[in-house]
């Protein structure tokens, strides 16, 4: 069965239609990118599929031992996190919040997940410095790691390379790549940078008013939409004008 | 010095000298646990808007004649407290709009109704001591005491409890939301408690100086700390100490209790940025 299923997804908010009829699953161990122009209905799917809003129709089920609650999320920064007086520690400990239910202190075993996830993405030496005092990418990583504390299966990424530059871009791509294959963790994407995200994914979804395409990478590639699609964002991105 | 010094010792003889001081740090240790999450929320003139309200619930006590005004003004503004949180979620109107109206509004009917409705012979003089704090702190009685000392625990104990939930809720609403944090429960939470603080804190500084007690101590500890932890250590002790200062300062100086206290606070505001600065943060 697969973790995540989505069927007959129609999308939007007040009463307006931004994606409908979006039909696609999600295997254990995928690397699925979602692409498509802004307004497209991106960040709404990602805020349905963690549950922070509704569909306005069809349904979102998860399985293979999945809870909806369990799916890690990479957020893109806001501007209240940047002066937040708050030590690495803290903020990836924060991530084991949503399974305490009303257990007020953490215990042992979640200062010790903790500590494995900031090993695991290499800030262990990070973790009493000032999270606002890191560097982008830094703080990515940290963030990251408190994903890492709510879930052991599915992470949902949201522009995780925005505003960083190319160096530490493909260090957070192959952290998140390894995470992928040694740790088995499910991957979904958000992403403008589709040279890269090419690269890792396994699946691709390309959004707009209606669903492009899914299916596999390979096929993506093959495509009119994909291939037309790659070929404009890569030159943006040569460019460099193709910001955000 | 030595002087002051048994003046004091000799004041501090006095039941209501030591009523006042109990008190005045219970508050201000209350105030300024809160203060964290709402500077951090960007919910610092919550406190401001809140104390407006709770000044226009005041005037209603005080047409009804109600004695114990703390039946009307408590809960009328945790009410006010939780309308506002719920305007900030649902954006019809955004947050600090709802605010800013609510606030004035309460003000004008409040100032309205005193006019119209009291019986009282010097209405300026109640209105002053309602906004600017009255020397009410130093005529405390052991029942007056007994209340602000089992609230004051109320809100300890909440804090406590609940700081973890607090620091997920505060640091990203969204990501709490998203694993599982029952995030509604946790924001109401703490408006509620924000609004019992600001109920308390009137009785020592006066409605329009409440959110002083409640921004200053936050943002100072943020000058010089960096963890979420010792922000929340640091503006408790630095609560503390201004609060004592600023009541013995008040009770030798004969000036008045409120302003005294904000005073400190923004004398320790300006040492803490000049350490933070010293420290090159």
């Amino acid at each position: 069965m697969a973790q995540l299923q989505c069927e007959n997804l129609t999308l939007g908010y007040e009463g307006q239609t931004v994606t409908r009829n979006l039909n696609f699953s999600v295997d254990r161990g995928d690397y699925l990118c979602i692409v498509g122009e802004n307004g497209s209905g991106k960040s709404t799917l990602m805020k349905t599929l963690l549950g922070l809003r509704p569909p306005m129709s069809g349904t979102i089920t998860t399985g293979d031992g999945l809870k909806q609650k369990e799916i890690g999320y990479l957020p893109q920064q806001t501007q209240v996190q940047r002066d937040f007086p708050a030590s690495v520690r803290e903020v990836v400990l924060s991530g084991c919040q949503g399974s305490k239910g009303l257990r007020p202190f953490y215990t042992r075993k979640d200062y010790e997940k903790a500590d494995r996830s900031m090993e695991k993405l290499g800030i262990s030496q990070l973790s009493r410095q000032c999270y606002r005092h890191l560097s982008g990418g830094q703080q990515q990583r940290v963030l990251l790691a408190r994903a890492l504390c709510a879930t052991e299966k599915m992470l949902l990424l949201d522009e995780p390379v925005a505003g960083l530059d190319p160096v530490v871009t493909a260090e957070l791509y192959d952290l998140i790549g390894k995470l992928n294959h040694e740790d088995n963790i499910t991957i979904i994407m958000v992403s403008h940078d589709i040279s890269q995200a090419l690269g890792q994914a396994t699946h691709i979804l390309h959004l707009a008013s209606e669903p492009l395409f899914f299916g596999a990478k390979e096929a993506y590639l093959k495509s009119s939409i994909g291939q037309a699609f790659a070929t404009i964002m890569i030159a943006g991105a040569m460019g460099g004008d193709l910001d955000d | 010095m030595i002087n002051w010094f048994s003046t004091l010792t000799e004041y501090l003889h006095y039941p209501f000298v030591r009523y006042a001081l109990i008190t005045g740090v219970l508050i201000a240790l209350c105030s300024s646990l809160l203060g964290i999450t709402l500077v951090l929320k960007r919910y610092s003139f919550m406190g401001d808007g809140l104390s407006h309200v709770a000044f226009g619930a005041m005037a209603v006590a005080a047409v009804f004649s109600v004695t114990n005004e703390l039946i009307v003004v408590l809960p009328l503004t945790i009410l006010c407290a939780i309308l506002l949180l719920r305007t900030g979620q649902t954006r019809k109107i955004t947050g600090d709009a709802a605010l800013a109206m609510l606030s004035v509004g309460a003000m004008a009917v409040g100032y309205l109704l005193l006019h119209l409705f009291s019986t009282s012979s010097n209405i300026s003089g109640d209105v002053c001591s309602t906004l600017f704090g009255s020397t009410s702190i130093l005529t405390l009685s052991g029942a007056d005491v007994a209340v602000c000392l089992i609230m004051s625990l109320v809100v300890l104990g909440t804090v406590i409890l609940f700081y973890n939930k607090i620091f997920a809720i505060t640091f990203d609403e969204t990501f709490a939301q998203a694993t599982g944090v029952n995030t509604g429960l946790y924001n109401l939470i703490v408006a509620v408690v924000t609004a019992v603080i600001i109920v308390l804190a009137m009785n020592l500084v006066g409605a329009l100086l409440t959110s002083a007690l409640i921004i200053f101590p936050a943002l100072s500890a943020m000058r010089v700390f960096q963890s979420f932890r010792s922000v929340v250590v640091c503006s408790a002790v630095y609560a503390v100490i201004c609060a004592v200062i600023g009541i013995l300062v008040s009770i030798l100086a004969s000036t008045p209790v409120g302003a005294t206290i904000v005073i400190t606070d923004i004398a320790g505001y300006l040492a803490m940025s000049l350490v933070g600065r010293m420290m090159g943060r």
